[in-house]
This record gives C-alpha cells, sequence and structure tokens, in this order.
C-alpha cells in the first residue's frame, strides 16, 4: 500500500518530493505528502483561520507571521509557522506541532498565550492536526524570525500560563453527541474546535478566559462587538434561516446583515473558502442554540431620545435603511432585523454610526458596499439619540448614552482602521 | 518599480498599520477604504470678517439688505448672513481662483467668452466697494454707501445696473451682476457657509434642505411637505430635549 | 527621461465609462490590462457619502467633482477670424475627472438613438434632396446601423438596470413608451421611475393634445437589482441631487456601482490614478502605438508600453491626445483636408418657464431624480415632415426638471426685478408652483467651421497646447430651436400656466451659459478615412493597434443624450477587438 501510494504520489507531486526532502524522515500514521491528507488539512487549515493571525497582510508571504495580535492585555505577534527549519516550524516533530496546537505548550517548553486559540484547537484529534501539518509543510518556506512574546511585564513571563491554564484550559477532544444528526455534531465540531468561534464570540473574565456559561452569546473585542450568534431571537440569529446562516458565511452578505470588521476577514479568508455542508452544519448547529429571555422595557416613541433619533434617522439613514428599517436585502443591512443593532452592548453601533463601514467583498458577493461616517456631523447625544431609536423602532433595546458615545469616540480615535 | 498598495486586508481590526487613503501609486485587489475617509464640509464659524475690512463688511451688508430687503416674515440679506458667506468665500478658494486657469495673456474678449479678468474675485469686491464708497461720498455729502437712505442706496444699485453710474477703474455693472449673484448665493446655500442662517431662506420659499429619501413622497402629487428644512449639520429637533 | 515600466497587453487611457467596459470585456478575455486615470479614485461611500453631497454650492456653483481648469481647459471662439481665449473657469460644459468620469455625475439619461441618425445624410439627402441641407453642413452616415448596435444598447441597459417603458418591442409598438424609438429585442430591466407632479401633469396635457409622452429612460433605478456581474443596486430615493453629484445611495448606474467592484478584484487588473497620459507613443512607422506617457503628482515622466492603446479619456481630450500625439491628420477648415478634429458639435438646448396659481399647484421640486421626467419624441430626428418648415433635426422634448436646489432653481416670470423687494416676493411665490427649464434637448448638426485644432498661444501647466473650439450656432439649429420651444410652450400652456417664459436657443454661442457636457466628433468613425478617424470599430485609421471611444465618434450629434450610445459603440468595439482583432492584430476594415 504505502509503495503504491508512494509511486501516485511521485507522479503528481514530484516537485514537492524535490523541494521537501526532509519530509520523507517523519513517520506518522500516513504519509504524510498524501493528496487526501493535505487536502484535509487544508479544510482544516482554513476553518481554523491559521493565515489570518500568521501573516502580515499585503506581505505576500502567507503563514510567515511577524503579525501584532491585540489582546486586552497588550500586543503579542504570531509567530512563523512555514516549514522553514530556522525561524518557521520546519525542524518541529509531529509532537511538537500537535502540543503547540491542542495544548498550548511550545517545542521548547514554554506555554502559548491563548491568543492562540489552543484551548478551541484542544477539540480536533491528533489526525486533524497531524492532517494540518502536512498542509503547511507544503507552505513556501520563510526566513523571517520573529520575536513573539512582545507582552508587558509581568504577562511576558510565560509561566503565568500555567495559572491561566489550570484555570481555563481543559484538555479533550470533541465527543460526537450520538443524539443529534451527523450534521449537528459536524457544525458542533467545527465550531468549538478549529472554527473557534467563542475566541471572540464568547465573553471574557477579567483574566482573558471564556465564561464557558455563556457561551458565543457576544463579546466586546478590539472596539467593537462579537454579537451573540446563538439563536436568541434579537439579539442573535433569531431572525435568519439556516440559509441566511450559510450565505453569510459564504459570501459575507445576506438579506437582513453583512460581514464588516473583523468579522469580515473571517469571511475572506475563512468561512467563504470552507464546503457549503460544513457551512451548512455551522449554522445549523449555532441555530440550536437557545437565546436568552428578553427583559429591556421597549422606549415609548415620544420619548425625548426616540424622537430626536427618529428626526435623525429619517433625514439621515433613511435613504439607504428605508423607513421601515429594512434595508435593502444584500446591499443595505435591515437593522429592524440586525442582531448587530440589539446587541446588549452596541459598542458596533456607536462605531459604525462613527467611523462608517465597508462591508467585504467575496466573488459571490462583490459590491461591497458602504456606510459614510457620521462621526463629524453628529453629537454625541445625537449619536445616543439615533442609535437609542434604531434600538427601541423595530424592537427592544437599551438606550445608548451620550456619555458611552464620548467614551467610544475617545477609545476609537487611538484606532488606526 | 510599481509600488502595491498594502491593504489587502484593510478592513481588519487585528492589524497595527494601517493605510492612509486612495493615493498609493497603484490600486487593485480590493476597492481601497479606510473610516473617516471622505471630506466633509468645514462649518463657517460665526466672528469678525476674515476678508472684508470694516468698511468693506458694512458696505457690502447694506448692499445685501438692499439686493435681499427684509420683511416681516423673512429677514434680509444682512441678518441672513449673505455678507458673512461672501466674506469666508472671498477668503477662501473662490476669492484665490483656486483651480481655475489664471495663466497669461490676459486680453479683452466678447462676453460669451468668458471672464478674461486678471484679477480674481477677492481684489475686485475689493476694488469696487471702494470705488462704491467714493462715489457715494462725491455724491452725497460724504456719506459711504453703507450710510445713505434706503432710497438712496437703490437709486445708486439701479445706476449700478443700468450703467449710468460708472465706478472709476472698474466695470460697476459687471460688479453688481456678481454681487446679486453672490448674495444670492448665500441667501439659499447651506447654512454651513455662513448665510442662509437658520435656514430662513429654506423657510421662505419650502425647500427642505439636504434631504436624501422621498421614496414615500414621490406619490405624493399637489400636497404640501410637512417637514421642516434640514442643514447639513442638522436641524433642531435632532437634539434631544430635556 | 522616462522610466519604463514593466510592459501589459493593454493600457487604457481613462477610467470612465467606456474605459471600464472596456477594462472588463479584455480583463474577461485573459489579457493584462493596466488603466490609467487623470484624476482621484472615487468611491461611493467615501466620495459621494450621503450626509454631504446633499450641497448644491460645492458641487454645482464651485464643480468640485470636475476637472480643474488649472489642470486642462480649452480655448474657445466663434469664428475663424476672431481669437480664442481661454476658458478660465467652466461654463458651458463641465468635463469630468476621476475614476467613473462622466458616470460619476451624470443625470443617467439612457436614451438610444434613432435608426436614422445613423445613416443621416443618406436618409435626409434621400427624403429632402441634397440641396434641402446647408452647403456648409458636414452630416456623415456613421458606417453602423442600428441594428447593428442593438445588442450592445441592450447590454449597457442591462449592466445599469436602466428603468424604463419599452415603446417599440420586436416591431411591436408598446403602449406608455416612445412609439418612435428602433425596435428593440426585450423590455428594460427594471420598470420606468415614477413621476412627480409636474411631470404627471404635462405628460397628461401633451396626451390631450394628441402626443404619445413616455417616462425619461432612467439610469436611476426605480427599484433594487443585481446586475449580470453580480452587483447590488438600490432603488432611487428622488433625493434631488443627481446630476452634478455622486450617488450616495447605489441606485444611480455608475461605474462605481456597476463595473468597478468586480473589475478591481481581477489579478490582471491595476489601476493607476492620479496620472496623466501626456502622449500616445508610436513607432518610427507611426503606424503602431507602444503605449503610452503619463505624468504622476510629482511631475515625473513614466512610460507604460502595451501592445494595445485604448483612448477612452472623454471625447475632447481624446481628440487633444490625438493632436499632440501627431496620429492622424489634422483639420484645416479653410483647405476641407485631415480628419481630426473636424465635425465637433455640442447639443442644442431649449428650455420654457411656466408659472402656475400657487393656491392651486404645488410641485415639490426638489422630488425629482436626474432621469425623471415625461417625454415625447415627435418632433425628434426626422419623426416629423421638415419640408415646409426649412430646417433639419430635432430633440424630445420633455418635462424632465431634476431638482428644487434653490441657488439655481428659483424662477421668477419674465420682468420680474433681478433684486429687491419684488424678486424676493416672486421668489417666495413661484418657487413651488413653476416649472423650470422644461427640456427642449435637440441636435446639433455638424458643419465646417465648427472644429477643434491647437491653440497657438495658451498652453496648460505642462507646456503644452490647449485644444482650440471654434464653434457657433448656424441658422438651422436656431430655426429647429424655436419651432420646438414653441411646440413646448402650448404644452406648458394647457397644463394651466398662467406665465409661460419661453428660452430658446440664440446665437453666438455663448461658453458662459451650461448647456450640457454633450460634446461630440473630432475623431469621428466611418467609412471612408478620408473623413473620418476610426472606422466603424472605432479602430484608428492610421494605427491599427489604437482604438479611441467615446463621444469623439459621432459625426454629429442627435436629439438625444449621449450616453446610452457611447457605452453601446464600446461594446460593440470590445466584441470586435475579441472576436477579430485579437486573433489577428491589424486593420480590422480595409478601405
Amino acid at each position: 500500500m504505502h509503495s503504491r501510494r508512494a509511486l501516485t504520489i511521485a507522479a503528481c507531486a514530484g516537485t514537492l518530493l524535490f523541494l521537501h526532502p526532509l519530509t520523507w524522515a517523519h513517520a506518522g500514521e500516513s504519509d504524510p505528502q498524501d493528496f487526501t491528507l493535505v487536502e484535509k488539512g487544508r479544510s482544516l487549515a482554513t476553518a481554523a483561520d491559521c493565515v489570518s493571525c500568521h501573516t502580515v497582510p499585503g506581505s505576500g508571504k502567507p503563514f510567515a507571521g511577524g503579525r501584532p495580535i491585540e489582546t486586552p492585555f497588550g500586543s503579542i505577534t504570531a509567530a512563523n509557522i512555514t516549514p522553514d527549519r530556522d525561524t518557521g516550524i520546519g525542524a518541529w516533530s509531529d509532537d511538537d506541532f500537535d502540543a503547540a496546537v491542542r495544548k498550548g505548550i511550545r517545542s521548547d517548553g514554554a506555554r502559548l498565550y491563548p491568543a492562540m486559540p489552543y484551548t478551541a484547537y484542544a477539540k480536533m484529534s491528533r489526525q486533524d492536526v497531524i492532517a494540518i501539518r502536512a498542509y503547511l509543510n507544503t507552505i513556501e518556506p520563510v526566513r523571517n524570525a520573529v520575536v513573539t512574546n512582545t507582552l508587558p511585564f509581568p504577562l511576558n513571563i510565560r509561566m503565568v500560563m500555567r495559572v491561566w491554564d489550570s484555570l481555563y484550559f481543559t484538555e479533550g477532544e470533541f465527543k460526537p453527541d450520538p443524539q443529534q444528526t451527523n450534521e449537528w455534531n459536524r457544525g458542533a465540531f467545527l465550531v468549538q474546535g478549529p472554527a473557534h468561534c467563542g475566541a471572540c464570540h464568547t465573553p471574557k473574565s477579567l483574566l482573558g478566559g471564556d465564561k464557558t456559561s455563556e457561551f458565543l452569546q457576544g463579546s466586546p473585542l478590539q472596539g467593537w462587538y462579537a454579537p451573540n450568534i446563538t439563536n436568541d431571537a434579537t439579539r442573535g440569529l433569531g431572525n435568519w434561516s439556516v440559509a441566511d446562516v450559510t450565505a453569510y458565511l459564504k459570501t459575507g452578505h445576506n438579506r437582513i446583515s453583512a460581514a464588516t470588521g473583523p468579522m469580515a476577514e473571517a469571511v475572506s479568508l475563512s468561512s467563504s473558502k470552507m464546503d457549503d455542508s460544513d457551512l451548512k452544519a455551522i449554522a445549523t448547529y449555532l441555530k440550536s442554540l437557545p437565546g436568552r429571555p428578553e427583559n429591556a422595557a421597549k422606549l415609548r416613541p415620544d420619548d425625548p431620545m426616540m424622537m430626536a433619533g427618529s428626526a435623525i434617522y429619517r433625514d439621515q439613514c433613511s435613504a439607504c435603511h428605508m423607513l421601515d428599517g429594512h434595508g435593502v436585502p444584500h446591499l443595505f443591512p435591515s437593522l429592524a432585523e440586525s442582531s448587530v443593532a440589539h446587541s446588549d452592548d452596541p459598542a458596533t453601533l456607536i462605531r459604525l454610526i462613527l467611523r462608517g463601514a465597508r462591508s467585504v467583498a467575496t466573488k459571490d458577493e462583490p459590491t461591497a458596499p458602504g456606510m459614510p461616517s457620521f462621526g463629524w456631523q453628529l453629537s454625541d447625544a445625537q449619536v445616543a439619540a439615533v442609535a437609542t431609536y434604531i434600538r427601541n423602532a423595530w424592537g427592544t433595546g437599551t438606550p445608548v448614552t451620550p456619555a458611552s458615545v464620548t467614551q467610544a469616540r475617545s477609545d476609537l480615535r487611538k484606532r488606526a482602521d | 518599480m510599481t509600488i502595491r498598495r498594502r491593504d489587502l486586508l484593510a478592513t481588519s481590526a487585528l492589524f497595527v498599520l494601517s493605510t492612509a487613503s486612495a493615493h498609493a501609486l497603484e490600486i487593485f485587489g480590493q476597492l481601497p477604504w479606510s473610516p473617516n475617509a471622505g471630506n466633509p464640509p468645514t462649518p463657517v464659524k460665526p466672528g469678525p470678517w476674515v476678508y472684508f475690512t470694516g468698511a468693506e463688511g458694512r458696505a457690502m451688508e447694506a448692499i445685501a439688505d438692499r439686493i435681499i430687503p427684509p420683511d416681516p416674515q423673512t429677514p434680509g440679506g444682512k441678518d441672513a448672513g449673505c455678507a458673512v458667506f461672501l466674506d469666508r468665500q472671498l477668503a477662501g478658494p473662490y476669492g484665490h481662483r483656486d483651480g481655475l486657469y489664471v495663466r497669461p495673456p490676459f486680453q479683452p474678449g466678447a462676453k460669451n467668452q468668458g471672464s478674461q479678468s486678471e484679477a480674481g474675485p477677492a481684489q475686485q469686491y475689493r476694488m469696487a466697494l471702494a470705488a462704491l464708497d467714493r462715489a457715494c461720498k462725491a455724491k452725497y455729502a460724504d456719506k459711504e454707501f453703507a450710510a445713505l437712505s434706503d432710497a438712496d442706496k437703490d437709486t445708486v444699485l439701479k445706476g449700478l445696473e443700468s450703467g449710468d453710474l460708472k465706478l472709476d477703474g472698474i466695470d460697476g455693472k459687471a460688479f453688481f451682476e456678481q454681487a446679486i449673484k453672490d448674495i444670492q448665493m448665500g441667501f439659499f446655500a447651506d447654512p454651513i457657509y455662513g448665510g442662509n442662517r437658520d435656514m430662513v431662506a429654506w423657510k421662505m420659499i419650502g425647500y427642505p434642505g439636504a434631504r436624501y429619501n422621498y421614496l414615500d413622497w414621490i406619490d405624493r402629487h399637489n400636497e404640501r411637505f410637512p417637514l421642516p428644512p434640514v442643514s447639513m449639520t442638522g436641524r433642531a429637533e435632532w437634539t434631544p430635549k430635556g | 527621461m522616462a522610466r519604463k515600466l514593466p510592459k501589459k497587453d493593454v493600457v487604457i487611457v481613462g477610467l470612465g465609462w467606456t474605459g471600464s467596459i472596456m477594462a472588463h470585456e479584455l480583463t474577461d478575455e485573459g489579457l493584462d490590462v493596466i488603466a490609467i486615470e487623470r484624476g482621484p479614485w472615487r468611491d461611493s461611500p467615501t466620495d459621494f457619502p450621503t450626509n454631504y453631497m446633499q450641497d448644491e454650492l460645492r458641487y454645482r456653483i464651485r464643480h468640485e467633482l470636475f476637472l480643474r481648469p488649472d489642470q486642462t481647459t480649452f480655448t474657445f471662439r466663434n469664428k475663424m477670424d476672431q481669437t480664442a481665449l481661454p476658458i478660465r473657469s467652466w461654463g458651458a460644459f463641465m468635463p469630468p475627472n476621476g475614476v467613473g468620469g462622466g458616470g460619476v455625475h451624470w443625470n443617467a439619461e439612457t436614451w438610444r438613438f434613432a435608426p436614422s441618425d445613423f445613416v443621416l445624410k443618406t436618409h435626409l439627402t434621400e427624403r429632402y434632396g441634397a440641396s434641402f441641407l446647408p452647403d456648409d453642413m458636414t452630416i456623415q452616415d456613421w458606417g453602423i446601423t442600428y441594428d447593428e448596435l442593438e445588442p450592445h444598447y441592450d447590454q449597457f441597459e442591462y449592466l445599469c438596470g436602466t428603468s424604463g417603458t419599452a415603446g417599440n418591442l420586436n416591431g411591436q409598438i408598446q403602449d406608455g413608451g416612445n412609439p418612435f424609438e428602433g425596435p428593440r429585442s426585450r423590455p428594460y430591466p427594471t420598470p420606468a421611475q415614477k413621476q412627480g407632479y409636474g411631470h404627471t401633469l404635462w405628460a397628461k396635457a401633451a396626451a390631450e393634445l394628441g402626443y404619445k409622452p413616455f417616462p425619461q429612460p432612467s439610469g436611476n433605478l426605480s427599484r433594487a437589482y443585481t446586475n449580470p456581474l453580480g452587483l447590488r443596486m438600490g432603488p432611487c430615493t428622488y433625493c434631488g441631487f443627481c446630476e452634478w453629484f455622486g450617488c450616495g445611495n447605489y441606485s444611480k448606474a455608475s461605474p462605481q456601482t456597476t463595473i468597478l467592484p468586480v473589475l478591481i478584484r481581477k489579478s490582471n487588473f491595476v489601476v493607476r490614478d492620479n496620472s496623466e497620459v501626456t502622449r500616445i507613443n508610436t513607432d518610427r512607422s507611426g503606424k503602431r502605438a507602444t503605449g503610452v506617457t503619463f505624468v504622476d503628482t510629482s511631475g515625473e515622466e513614466w512610460e507604460q508600453p502595451a501592445d494595445l492603446v485604448i483612448l477612452s479619456a472623454y471625447s475632447m481630450f481624446n481628440v487633444q491626445l490625438l493632436l499632440l500625439s501627431k496620429i492622424g491628420q489634422p483639420y484645416d477648415p479653410a483647405a476641407n483636408t485631415g480628419v481630426v478634429g473636424r465635425n465637433f458639435t455640442h447639443q442644442a438646448t431649449s428650455s420654457v418657464d411656466g408659472f402656475f396659481d400657487s393656491s392651486k399647484f404645488n410641485f415639490n421640486p426638489f422630488i425629482a431624480s436626474g432621469a425623471i421626467g415625461m417625454c415625447i419624441d415627435e418632433f425628434n430626428g426626422d419623426n416629423f415632415d421638415h419640408g415646409p418648415l426649412g430646417f433639419v433635426g430635432g430633440g424630445y422634448l420633455g418635462q424632465v426638471q431634476t431638482n428644487g436646489r434653490p441657488i439655481e432653481t428659483t424662477p421668477v416670470p419674465s420682468g420680474t426685478p433681478k433684486w429687491g423687494p419684488q424678486w424676493k416676493t416672486a421668489v417666495r411665490d413661484n418657487y413651488l408652483s413653476s416649472l423650470k427649464g422644461g427640456s427642449i434637448h435637440a441636435s446639433f448638426y455638424s458643419y465646417r467651421d465648427v472644429y477643434l485644432d491647437l491653440d497657438p498661444a495658451y498652453k496648460d501647466r505642462l507646456g503644452r497646447p490647449l485644444m482650440r473650439m471654434t464653434i457657433d450656432f448656424h441658422d438651422n439649429e436656431i430655426k429647429a430651436a424655436n419651432y420646438l420651444t414653441d411646440k413646448y410652450a402650448e404644452i406648458v400652456k394647457a397644463m394651466g400656466a398662467h406665465q409661460v417664459d419661453k428660452k430658446p436657443r440664440k446665437g453666438p454661442y455663448d461658453i458662459t451659459t451650461y448647456q450640457t457636457t454633450h460634446l461630440n466628433g473630432g475623431a469621428i468613425m466611418g467609412a471612408d478615412p478620408k473623413t473620418s478617424v476610426t472606422n466603424r470599430y472605432l479602430q484608428s485609421w492610421d494605427v491599427s493597434n489604437l482604438f479611441v471611444l467615446g463621444a469623439s465618434a459621432f459625426p454629429q450629434n442627435a436629439g438625444y443624450n449621449p450616453t446610452g450610445t457611447v457605452a453601446a459603440l464600446a461594446y460593440w468595439s470590445a466584441a470586435a477587438i475579441r472576436g477579430q482583432y485579437l486573433k489577428n492584430p491589424g486593420p480590422l476594415v480595409h478601405a
């Protein structure tokens, strides 16, 4: 069997053999250059979106590291994971790689920071990780020595991660639920594992660990608010069908919403390149997660904030988002049905109003409509009024205060994007 | 060697070094964008004249109030801020003819060949207002234009309009024609530019201002549009009461 | 010394409508394409935002989106015995600048020319006899027929999502559409726009007078639309800030909304903005283009070599570049020799203001789009018998008021003083109950002494001669203007106006009064290289790897807005390049 495989590979991947002679040295469960293995690895690496963190945008050097990752504790720099032997992971063994991805332990024994989402990747199996390794071995090796630990003292002492791991890290692969369909289980595996949705969408404790009881119920992130992506009626995917979720992940757009900010990158580099069946599985799983009861009181139309917000909405917002709040499908998001607009934390809503936005372009949805910035035009009280109106005209949401807009403006000033 | 745009992933929040606006040498791959991009207008700030001298400002306000006289329903050109509008315009690109073709030779031509004046609007107003006051002082017992009675002011302006009253060193007829255009422009432009204070001109005619959505009104024929006008800086109703 | 860039398959000069269409077609063919645009990149949310686009002063009066005369301008005179003087500030037309070109700030009035327009000389001679035409009128047949262009009109209309009501479907006249239009193969992609009160009332009066009014074909969409490239557009919201302005809510067809987002993603396409092409380079023989030279914002010269050059810089700049690059023989009006610069035309527009009882009529003029309106075509082209009238040509009549922007649109009845209390009262009393500028959009035929050449005295910022316009109205166009204006005024009167002010176009041609940016000719298409610059595929007769797109190809102007025809010709030319030229580079027509 091995020899037949070797012949097949030699026939169609002769170049690979030539470039990576050392890969012969890796013993493993299957031949690391097997096309099937590499394809599986590519698929998982796409779901895991390794390329996003481990690539400097515009560098033309995928996986070569050097990209700063913003965390609440400071900035950390992603490593070079090309097969370069000196500055990448070319010299690592498969065990080294598996320990890094699923245990958070580097080849020299040091602990990784959870900016690398090993807590989620732990759900993958060793075979999954070996496949990813096989795929990474086919990447162009890049010589790029990266200093990864750029956190401030005392966080830069990796030893502290021992404590953190003991609080927040549970090893263990994903166990399918026999009572659920294959599709649901596939979705659950992807969401909890390689796609690591919780890294952004699950709220964090003070120490940066997941609040597991609020899994995927929304979290602040780098000046945005990653919304609730459970089946919550107004704050999550309650208004979205499985087809809506699938379309969003595949194209970045659906009849209600459009991906922007960090999610635009996730769509562009990861989900838009995944199989339709995997996207549908993710959608099925997410829609199965129950929402929370609604508890905000709806503001009356004659509330001063609603009156002012309604005037601003009519004059400034309705030309795109329409008077009924339903926007134009696939072009202008439907505010009436928007989970972003109705999230408990209005950070994304405020940010979009102040700075404008560009939604993602994909092959299937190339328009990439943009929204102008209103920060120069509206005062803090006016932004608060129109945001409050948007949250209460077609649903319920806590009012937005002028003070929170002032704070957002000041926070955003420091952000380049 | 072409330099490539470095914002293939510009929408990402994770990357600290983002790109500037659309001034790179080549554009490819994706539509360029950055937050707060665009060039919103800068509101005129009330205050002392920026371009006019005190005498010029007085003269211009007086002219504005005759071109657009006050009446019980609507303020005149002066209170509407038309002279302020013109002052700020003359201090800016319009006054300096930024972007216009101002190369020599300057030769007089037919009227239908357009202005061939070597002096730009800022200079022309300066010369004309001085000449106007000189002409008034000569004719009206040493009174500048702004000090005349309304009836005398109208007589002077009608004289300029017909060409009967000549100004020394400058074409009085052309000056007054331009003044009418500029003052009326200030009357009807967005208040952000200093004239049309409180949108009085728009209220006068029933123009709803800087709106963008009439989808629910296109079919409503022969009905008065009920909403108050809005400028680019908003309207009173935008600010929450209390 | 210009620095040389790596060679591309195609260089496109100017990224407006025709440049974008050609770029899309040729990149689909797999060619490596670079577009070089003099002006800046422009994009809807950043450059046409819905919160400060509604600024009449900035965009209409101060021309912010347009070419700065200081970058380049033209000189103008009426007659050959005058000295031409520079256009120091725009008036009669507004040349575009920036990515998107005129497609950004156009009204989006999307017309087709009539079948007879393409064979005008033959048609008029047959019907009225050669002596009916003035001696110095130089109209020509185009070398192409309406039927050949029809699929490409259709292509452009579906690219844009054009809103309209078909009048002639494959020969069957349809109610509610233009009964005079050439046959179309299928209906418009979206229904006609809704109309305002004034437009509707005008159409009613026109119908009662026996005419057949129809909605103007509009690139401001009546509803959301997805075009064949997968691009999404929204419904027009009748904001009244259309022409002169970019559209803020993706509802006006432009290169930005219909092509560029797809084009920019192609790995074989790149744009250089803020770069002005100064010359098309040819080899020693002068018969083959080798590429272009351009300057960047630092004034540095670069050379972009290419196998195929597409000149799509707007009609006037096409002609200017041909003259400056010494491609084709310049036209000499005295000797009547040469081709580059001949058959230069504009549009002959007239208007009528109507004043109504303000207690009975409220038109809400501010609720409108750039291509809204109801029109009649009875007096266009040769749709009526010119025999007894003593002129040829005509135009559509339309109540197409596009806005109520108050700096320009506060009409007062003629005789009202221009200032003072009566002026103020008249403005107040008439704003909502008047109709301004009903459109009489007449043809402008070509004449021997109306042409373009290089000015002997004035230069641009790069030291190159400005192009000189010699242009005036001839009796034919003035007669037509008076006749059409009278017809229009009858309709306004029939609507119930108590005062009708007629404003027929009068000579001499005035460079200070706006009369559309429909400048045409100077590099016309035709069947004979002695009287045209390009063949029927818009390929230069002199340089076979140079194609010249735009209204510079029109041998004369018809009584319709030109963009539909400009775009259709671009598609037609692209089809010829893809289907014939690329397989066998060289002249496509042997004359």
